[in-house]
């Protein structure tokens, strides 16, 4: 760590539906966004607490950085709201429609502009597509090392020591900084927000909106244009309409019919 | 660093949203901290809301005031067996000027006050619950909220019904079963055509009902009706107490209620969209220890200034109007530079000036009163009983009116206790 500085920390969050209200457009058979309820993308909220419980130890700055709609501040101001120090919102129409290549391209320029970092931290990957493409992408933009889906780390003598877990086990790696770390899903508990944290975001100027001309991003280089990802064909998966038995009468006879009927299914033994 | 206000006001119900809009405008810093995740989030109550403190604090409140229906014709009914006997009454003059009432969702009118408070200067925070209040040498100097401790001349405590703050701070007896009753509500969707209809009223006018005798099961309360746009808020207010003594469900005395013939026919072909319960505080003036300590006001439910007579329940009014007192006290104890419970002693005369108390002490013993069981079963017993017979005829033989009074009486209600509660009972309404 540069000595007599707080560790600058930048943590990458995305908005996204909340998982338990899910919705897919039955036309265009993709998530509906607009009206569902959202949040934090669950792997990223890791990642802020995990920069958060760096912050609880030694003096740190979290930058919170995210690009979408305008609509993504109130992800933001929760992130500020539970400790972050301040937001950048990457927000431009013509990003519209990028997918994992130009997003981490256009995210790396926002990460070079707001610079002097030393810790990048993403989620593992986001629970409405799952890619886990852009944490690492933004490394190699960067071209700066990576250790993903790790679930704890130390600082030692200025270099970074994580924990990555692997299908077998865990491993530990280290590496220098400024380094990019994805987060494992459920690896801590976020906190919630506090008041005055709260209260800083209604005092307001917590968060700044930068477009792609703020950043210097090339038009070219981003959009549905240049999304070489193509949805070729969505699948739903039906559920089994339920079978919606109703047992009336008395309490007594009823709850003897359906605990036969259970009996007779196979879902209970006698 | 340590966040500092002019004033704290727990809770963005109606005292507390008062309160913050009332100090926002006398140049208060003022936080305003609301547990539920918007404001009204998590308040319940009757839906009827009597508009007379609006008329000063928010003199143009009938622009976007979120009213369901402005309440235009009342009624009682007594409840006896499958039978009721209705008094209604409709005035051109009922809910004139200041005397309006309004029915009312609380999702919509609560938010809608914070936002008025927040207008003029309150800051709102949502979703954050106050733990502790903040104690420096015996007087209250702020809030503590998880890791962060507010500071504040002067907190405002609009907590509601249970109060845990106010209890802490000793400023509220522990709510043992009498000083508490429970309140249950259905909201029962009904198309407003329907509504209108059934109800005779217009477009914008609603009704109001408040059922005794055997709606509550023999439990001492009452039940209610208000009309909304579109639903009615059906409830009961029942005694804590009866429940635990007679071991009732609080579900099955609704459901009782609701199955009733004459409450049947109002909510015929709705659907129950939602249901509620709520504490209700029974505290009366007596119980009441102290309304203000150092650095610190009770306003509201959490100070138990609520009115139930029988025919008129009020809450939301005196809420408002109390947190209004408590903010003329904060601007008295500024003037003095004093916020210690001196400084703040002004809250008592301003609570009087705008009849708070003094209406809380005309129905004093409205509250004693209605303990009285006879008042639940017996007399509308007799009464529907008596009606019954009046109207019944079988060829059988008629009586006058007074012999059937007589027979109905007789063994059941002996006259001189009943001459003794309707003297009681006047006096105390």
């Amino acid at each position: 760590m540069p000595p007599g500085r707080p560790l600058r920390i930048l943590v990458c969050i995305k908005q996204v539906p909340k998982a338990q209200d899910l919705q897919v457009d039955p036309k265009t058979q993709t998530l509906k966004r607009v009206g569902v309820p959202s949040e934090i993308n669950p792997p990223d909220a890791n990642a802020l607490e995990f920069a958060l419980r760096m912050k609880d130890r030694m003096p740190a700055e979290i930058v919170v950085l995210s690009m979408g709609p305008t609509s993504f501040d109130e992800s933001l101001e929760r992130a500020v709201a539970m400790g972050a120090d301040r937001a950048v919102l990457l927000t431009d129409r013509i990003l519209g429609g990028s997918d994992t290549v130009p997003t981490a391209h256009a995210l790396s320029e926002t990460i070079r502009k707001i610079g002097g970092y030393d810790l990048i931290l993403c989620g593992e990957e986001t629970t409405d597509a799952s890619t886990g493409h852009v944490g690492p992408g933004i490394a190699g933009h960067l071209d700066i090392p990576q250790i993903t889906y790790i679930s704890d780390m130390e600082i030692v003598d200025g270099r970074v020591r994580a924990r990555r877990t692997a299908e077998d086990g865990s491993e530990w790696w280290e590496t220098a900084m400024p380094c990019l770390l994805t987060v494992n899903f459920g690896c801590n508990r976020p906190r919630e927000p506090t008041l005055s944290g709260k209260i800083r975001v209604k005092r307001g100027g917590v968060i700044v909106h930068w477009s792609c001309a703020d950043v210097g991003i090339d038009p070219n280089k981003v959009g549905l244009k240049n999304s070489p990802t193509i949805v070729a064909k969505v699948d739903t998966v039906h559920l089994p309409p339920r079978a919606r038995k109703m047992f009336t009468g008395e309490p007594r006879e009823a709850v003897a019919q359906l605990l036969h009927a259970l009996v007779e299914d196979g879902v209970i033994r006698p | 660093m340590a966040e500092r206000f002019d004033a704290v006001v727990v809770g963005a119900g109606p005292a507390g949203s008062a309160a913050a809009l009332a100090l926002a405008r006398e140049r208060f810093s003022v936080l305003l901290v609301e547990r539920g995740r918007a404001a009204g989030a998590k308040n319940m109550f009757g839906g009827r809301v009597y508009a007379w403190p609006l008329f000063d604090l928010l003199p143009e409140w009938q622009k976007d005031c979120p009213v369901e229906r402005f309440v235009t014709r009342e009624s009682m009914v007594f409840l006896h067996g499958g039978a009721s006997l209705a008094l209604q009454f409709d005035s051109p003059r009922l809910g004139d000027g200041r005397a309006a009432s309004f029915t009312a969702l609380r999702p919509r009118f609560d938010d809608w006050l914070a936002k008025k408070a927040e207008a003029a200067g309150a800051m709102l925070i949502t979703g954050i619950r106050v733990d502790e209040l903040l104690m420096e040498g015996g007087r209250v100097r702020g809030v503590v909220a998880g890791p962060d401790r507010i500071q504040a001349d002067v907190v405002v405590l609009a907590e509601g019904a249970m109060g845990p703050l106010a209890q802490k701070a000793g400023l509220l007896p522990d709510l043992a079963p009498p000083a508490v009753s429970v309140g249950i509500k259905e909201t029962v969707d009904l198309p407003a055509a329907t509504i209108q209809e059934r109800f005779n009223v217009g477009e914008k006018e609603g009704a109001a009902f408040v059922f005794a005798g055997e709606a509550s099961m023999g439990l001492r309360g009452g039940g209610f009706l208000y009309t909304n746009k579109a639903s009615v808020s059906l409830g009961l207010v029942v005694s804590s107490e009866d429940l635990a003594r007679k071991k009732a469900e609080v579900p099955a005395v609704m459901e009782g209620f609701r199955m009733h013939p004459a409450v049947q026919r109002l909510i015929r072909g709705g659907k129950v969209s939602e249901y509620s319960a709520h504490l209700v505080p029974e505290l009366g003036l007596g119980m009441r220890a102290r309304f203000s300590g150092d650095g610190v006001l009770v306003a509201g439910d959490a100070a138990g200034f609520l009115i139930n007579n029988g025919y008129t329940f009020r809450g939301v009014d005196l809420a408002i109007a109390s947190g209004v007192a408590a903010a003329r006290a904060a601007v008295d104890a500024r003037a003095r530079g004093d916020f210690s419970a001196q400084g703040l002693a002004s809250y008592e005369r301003h609570l009087r000036e705008l009849n708070v108390l003094t209406d809380l002490e005309t129905f004093r013993s409205a509250g004693g009163y209605l303990k009285n069981e006879r008042l639940f079963s017996l007399y509308p017993q007799l009464l529907l009983g008596i009606t019954e017979k009046v109207y019944t005829v079988d060829g059988g033989g008629k009586r006058r009116i007074s012999d059937i009074i007589r027979k109905e009486m007789k063994g059941k209600a002996p006259l001189l206790r009943m001459v003794r509660d309707l003297i009681e009972g006047a006096r105390s309404m």
